[in-house]
C-alpha cells in the first residue's frame, strides 16, 4: 500500500462528547454521525458476537482504505473466526498474518497509525498482551503527550479476547483491564454483547485515541441477538443503564454482565429487590456520572468483575463512589470479584464471582443495619 | 533441506556397519551394539567440528527409545480421544510426530542438565521421568497429576530431573533457560565440564524479541546454553516461509554456532545433542540447534490442522518420515527384534497406556483448599476445620441457598 501517495486531510470525529480534530486520510468514507447512528440503522439480523466483530471490521476496511488488520493467524480467520473472509475480500496486503511477536504487533500498529493509517491489531488472547505491554504502556499511550501533540497513534485498536471460557486455565482466561486502565492515554473498552461489540468497535477504530478492545471470548458463539447490519457507532466513555431499578446499583462490564443479570433476576424473584444494572462499556475513561447518579438514587452499590479482587478496576469505582456519594450510601459498597489467586483450571467455578455470590452481596447490602 | 534425505541410510546400507556381533542369535539374545549411519542428518553453521556421522547404539538403548516414543504416541492419541470425549478441557497441544526430538535429547542428556520447553510439553515430561498417569492425570485436573491438577496441559515440571516445565507464553521459557545456564556455569569449577541447559521452542517462537535478548546474554557471558528450535514448519497456522524472514533457523544466532539436525531421526538427534552438550559444556558458549520435525496434529485441539496445509502433506510425512517407523526399522535391520516381536511390544505398551489412563481417572479432584495454596510461600489456607476461608475471600453459601446453578430446587 502506498501510504505516501494518499492525501492527508483533516476530519472531525465525535468522541467522549467532544469534537476532537485529528489528521487523517482524505479517502475516509462518510459515516453516520455518532449517537444518532444506532437509531438510523434500521435493518437488523440475528448474529453472534464474532460475526458482529467481523462486520465491524468489514465496514472499517470498506470505509477506510488505510485500515489494515494484522495479527497471529488472522488471514484465515483467526482462532475465533473474527476475521473470517476479510483477507479474501480486501486482499492480503490489508489483512495479513504476523509472526508470533506481540511486542512487534503493538509497535507495528503504532508506526502505521502515527503516519495516519488505521491499524487494527489482534493479540490472540488477552493473556498474551503482557509481552506487548511495553509498547502499549510506554509508546502507544504516551505518544501524543510526550511529543507535545506533534505525533499520535490514535488510529490504533488492539483487539484481544479475554475472560473465562469454562476451561481455559492459567493462560487463556485472564481479564487484564485493570492493568491497562492504569495507563493515562489509553482507552480500554469491553463490550457485553454482539450489538454493543459492533458499535463500540467501530467507535474504537475511529477514535482519535489508541484503544485496547477486550472481547469476552466466552460470548463469541453463545451470545446471539439482533444486530443492525449497517454502519453505526456507540459512544465511548459512556455507560449504559441496562435495567433501571430503585433498591441497589450493580456495576459490571463485559461478558460478566450475563452473570449479573442472573443475580438481578434471583434478587427480584426471591426477595423482590429492584436492581439497577449498569454496564460501564468503557473501562477507561469511565462514566462516573451515570454510576454516581444511580447510587445517589439507590444508596447501595455492588461492583463485580471477573479479574481478581485486589486492585481490580472495581477498587477504582468504589474509591470514586465513596467520594461522590458518601452521604447517600446506606451500606458498605460490596465488591464481588475473582479470587486473589492465579486463574485456576479445575477450580474455575469457585474462582468466578457467580450469580450466587452476587446474590449474597445484594441481600447483604439490603439487610445492612436491619 | 535434510528432511528430504531422511530414512535412506538404514534401508540401503543395513544397520551393521560395524561393532555388532556377527551372529543373529547373539544379536537378539545378548546385549549387543550396532552402528548406524546418520550421514546427511546434520548441517553446521560457524562450527569447525561436526557431529559423528555414525552412531553406536545398544539393543537396550534402542529398545528403550522405541518404548518411550511409542508410549508418547499412544499417550497423545489417547489425549486426543479423551479431549474429544470432553474428559480433558482447556488448551491442549499434542506432540505426536515430534517424538524423536524429546527422546533423542533425553538420551544425550544427563539428568542434571536443565531442560525447559514450550507449552507442547506432555512428552518432554514423560521423557524426563514422568508417568503416563501423572501426565494424563494433570490433563484431567486430578490431584495425582504432575502439578496437582492445578495447571493442566501446559504445566508439567520435574525438579528432581531439572525439568523446568512447559511455559504457556510463546518464547517466555527461553530467557529462563538462559538463567539456568548461568547457574550451571556458576556452580561448576573452572575447567570442569559444565551441565548444560536446553530451552526448546518452536519455529513460530524463534522471532520473539525475548529470545534475542537471551541469545545476546548467553553469547556475551559464554553460557552453556542450547537454543533448541523444534521446527515443525508451522507457527500455529502460518507456515515458516510466511512468518519468518530466515528459514535456516540454525543460522539465526548469527555469531552463535548452529547445528541443524534431522529431528525425525532419533539417532541423529541423540548424536547431535551429544555433540552440542559436549561443545557447550566445555565452555565454548551457546549453540543454536534446529530440529527438522513435523507435528501430525493441529497447533492445539481447537485447530483441525488442515486449513493451512493439506491432508496429503500430513499423509506423506507419516508414510515417509515417521520417527517411530524409523526406529522400528532400525530394530529390525540390526536384528535386535523381529517385526512380530515389535508388534507384541506395541500391544503391551497400548495396554499399559490404557491402564495408566484408568489409574489417572481414579484419582480424585484436588480438595478445595488447593485453590489457595502455593500463591505465596506462606499459604492462604482455610483455617482449622477446613471450611472457613480467609476473611477477604468470600465463598457462596451453597447449603443455605435455594438456588443451585441458577435453578430453583
Amino acid at each position: 500500500m502506498m501510504l505516501s501517495s494518499l492525501r492527508i486531510a483533516e476530519r472531525r470525529l465525535p468522541i467522549l462528547g467532544q469534537q476532537v480534530v485529528r489528521r487523517a486520510f482524505h479517502q475516509t468514507v462518510q459515516r453516520n454521525s455518532a449517537g444518532a447512528a444506532a437509531a438510523t440503522a434500521d435493518e437488523t439480523r440475528e448474529m453472534n458476537l464474532f460475526t458482529a466483530v467481523n462486520q465491524a471490521m468489514d465496514i472499517a476496511l470498506a470505509s477506510d482504505p488505510t485500515a489494515i488488520i494484522f495479527g497471529e493467524d488472522v488471514a484465515f480467520g483467526g482462532v475465533f473466526r473474527c476475521t473470517q473472509g476479510l483477507a479474501e475480500k480486501y486482499g492480503k496486503d490489508r489483512v495479513f498474518n504476523t509472526p508470533l511477536s506481540e511486542n512487534g504487533i503493538a509497535g507495528f500498529a503504532i508506526g502505521h497509525a502515527s503516519v495516519g493509517g488505521t491499524a487494527i491489531g489482534e493479540i490472540q488472547f488477552a493473556d498474551y498482551i503482557f509481552p506487548a505491554f511495553d509498547q502499549i504502556v510506554n509508546e502507544m499511550a504516551k505518544f501524543r503527550y510526550r511529543s507535545g501533540n506533534q505525533w499520535n497513534c490514535g488510529n490504533v485498536v488492539l483487539r484481544a479476547p479475554c475472560g473465562a471460557v469454562g476451561h481455559g486455565g492459567h493462560y487463556h482466561s485472564q481479564s487484564p483491564e485493570a492493568y491497562l486502565a492504569h495507563t493515562p492515554g489509553l482507552v480500554v473498552v469491553m463490550p457485553r454483547s454482539p450489538k454493543t461489540a459492533k458499535g463500540l468497535l467501530l467507535s474504537s477504530i475511529r477514535s482519535p485515541d489508541p484503544v485496547v478492545f477486550l472481547e469476552p471470548k466466552a460470548l463469541y458463539r453463545t451470545a446471539v441477538e439482533p444486530v443492525p447490519t449497517g454502519d453505526y457507532e456507540l459512544p465511548l466513555g459512556q455507560a449504559e443503564v441496562m435495567r433501571s431499578g430503585s433498591d441497589v446499583t450493580i456495576v459490571g462490564w463485559g461478558g460478566h454482565l450475563k452473570v449479573l443479570e442472573e443475580a438481578c433476576d434471583m434478587a427480584h424473584g426471591l426477595h423482590g429487590i429492584s436492581c439497577e444494572l449498569i454496564d460501564l462499556q468503557t473501562i477507561l475513561p469511565w462514566d462516573v456520572d451515570t454510576v454516581v447518579e444511580s447510587v445517589q438514587k439507590t444508596g447501595k452499590l455492588v461492583v463485580s468483575h471477573e479479574a481478581p479482587l485486589t486492585c481490580g478496576f472495581g477498587a477504582e469505582v468504589v474509591a470514586t463512589l465513596q467520594e461522590h456519594c458518601f452521604l447517600s450510601l446506606e451500606a458498605p459498597i460490596q465488591r464481588i470479584c475473582g479470587l486473589d489467586t492465579p486463574f485456576p483450571l479445575v477450580f474455575e467455578k469457585y474462582y468466578i464471582p457467580n450469580a450466587l455470590k452476587n446474590l449474597d452481596a445484594i441481600t447483604n447490602v439490603m439487610d445492612y443495619g436491619r | 533441506m535434510i528432511a528430504g534425505t531422511l530414512l535412506r541410510r538404514i534401508a540401503t546400507r543395513g544397520a551393521a556397519v560395524g561393532g555388532r556381533l556377527p551372529s543373529v542369535n547373539a544379536a537378539r539374545y545378548f546385549s549387543s551394539n550396532a552402528t548406524f549411519d546418520v550421514e546427511g542428518s546434520f548441517e553446521t553453521h560457524m562450527l569447525d567440528t561436526a557431529p559423528e556421522t555414525t552412531v553406536e547404539c545398544s539393543k537396550e538403548e534402542l529398545l528403550e527409545m522405541f518404548e518411550l516414543m511409542y508410549t508418547m504416541r499412544r499417550m497423545e492419541i489417547t489425549c486426543d480421544n479423551e479431549y474429544k470425549a470432553r474428559n480433558i478441557r482447556g488448551f491442549c497441544h499434542l506432540y505426536d510426530g515430534q517424538e524423536a526430538v524429546a527422546t533423542g535429547i533425553n538420551a544425550a542428556f544427563d539428568p542434571e542438565d536443565s531442560w525447559i520447553t514450550s507449552y507442547r510439553c506432555h512428552c518432554v515430561a514423560l521423557a524426563r521421568g514422568g508417568s503416563v498417569s501423572s501426565v494424563v492425570g494433570e490433563l484431567f485436573g486430578n490431584i495425582d497429576g504432575y502439578s496437582r491438577g492445578k495447571g493442566g496441559s501446559m504445566h508439567f515440571y520435574n525438579k528432581a530431573n531439572y525439568f523446568f516445565g512447559g511455559a504457556g507464553i510463546v518464547g517466555a521459557q527461553v530467557p529462563v533457560g538462559a538463567g539456568s545456564a548461568f547457574a550451571n556455569k556458576y556452580k561448576s569449577k573452572p575447567g570442569e565440564k559444565m551441565n548444560v541447559s536446553v530451552a526448546c521452542f518452536g519455529d513460530g517462537a524463534a522471532n520473539q524479541g525475548q529470545i534475542w535478548e537471551a541469545a545476546n546474554m548467553c553469547n556475551l557471558w559464554n553460557l552453556p546454553m542450547i537454543f533448541c528450535i523444534e521446527n515443525n514448519r508451522y507457527g500455529m497456522g502460518t507456515s515458516i516461509d510466511r512468518h519468518s524472514s530466515i528459514q535456516d533457523y540454525y543460522k539465526m544466532g548469527n555469531e552463535i554456532p548452529g547445528l541443524r539436525i534431522d529431528g525425525m531421526n532419533v539417532l541423529a538427534v541423540k548424536e547431535g545433542m551429544r555433540f552440542a552438550k559436549e561443545y557447550c559444556g566445555s565452555g565454548n558458549g551457546p549453540m543454536y540447534v534446529e530440529m527438522m520435525t513435523y507435528r501430525y496434529h493441529g497447533h492445539s485441539m481447537s485447530d483441525p490442522g488442515t486449513t493451512y496445509r493439506n491432508r496429503d502433506e500430513i499423509a506423506f510425512t507419516r508414510s515417509t518420515k515417521d520417527p517411530l517407523e524409523f526406529v522400528k526399522k532400525c530394530l529390525v535391520d540390526a536384528e535386535f527384534m523381529t517385526a512380530d516381536e515389535i508388534k507384541d511390544m506395541e500391544k503391551k505398551i497400548r495396554k499399559d497406556v490404557q491402564k495408566e489412563v484408568l489409574k489417572a481417572k481414579e484419582s480424585p479432584v484436588p480438595p478445595h483448599e488447593e485453590l489457595f495454596k502455593h500463591i505465596f510461600a506462606t499459604n492462604l489456607e482455610p483455617r482449622s476445620g477446613g471450611i472457613e476461608y480467609p476473611p477477604h475471600i468470600r465463598m457462596p453459601n451453597y447449603e443455605n441457598s435455594f438456588w443451585i446453578d441458577g435453578k430453583k430446587e
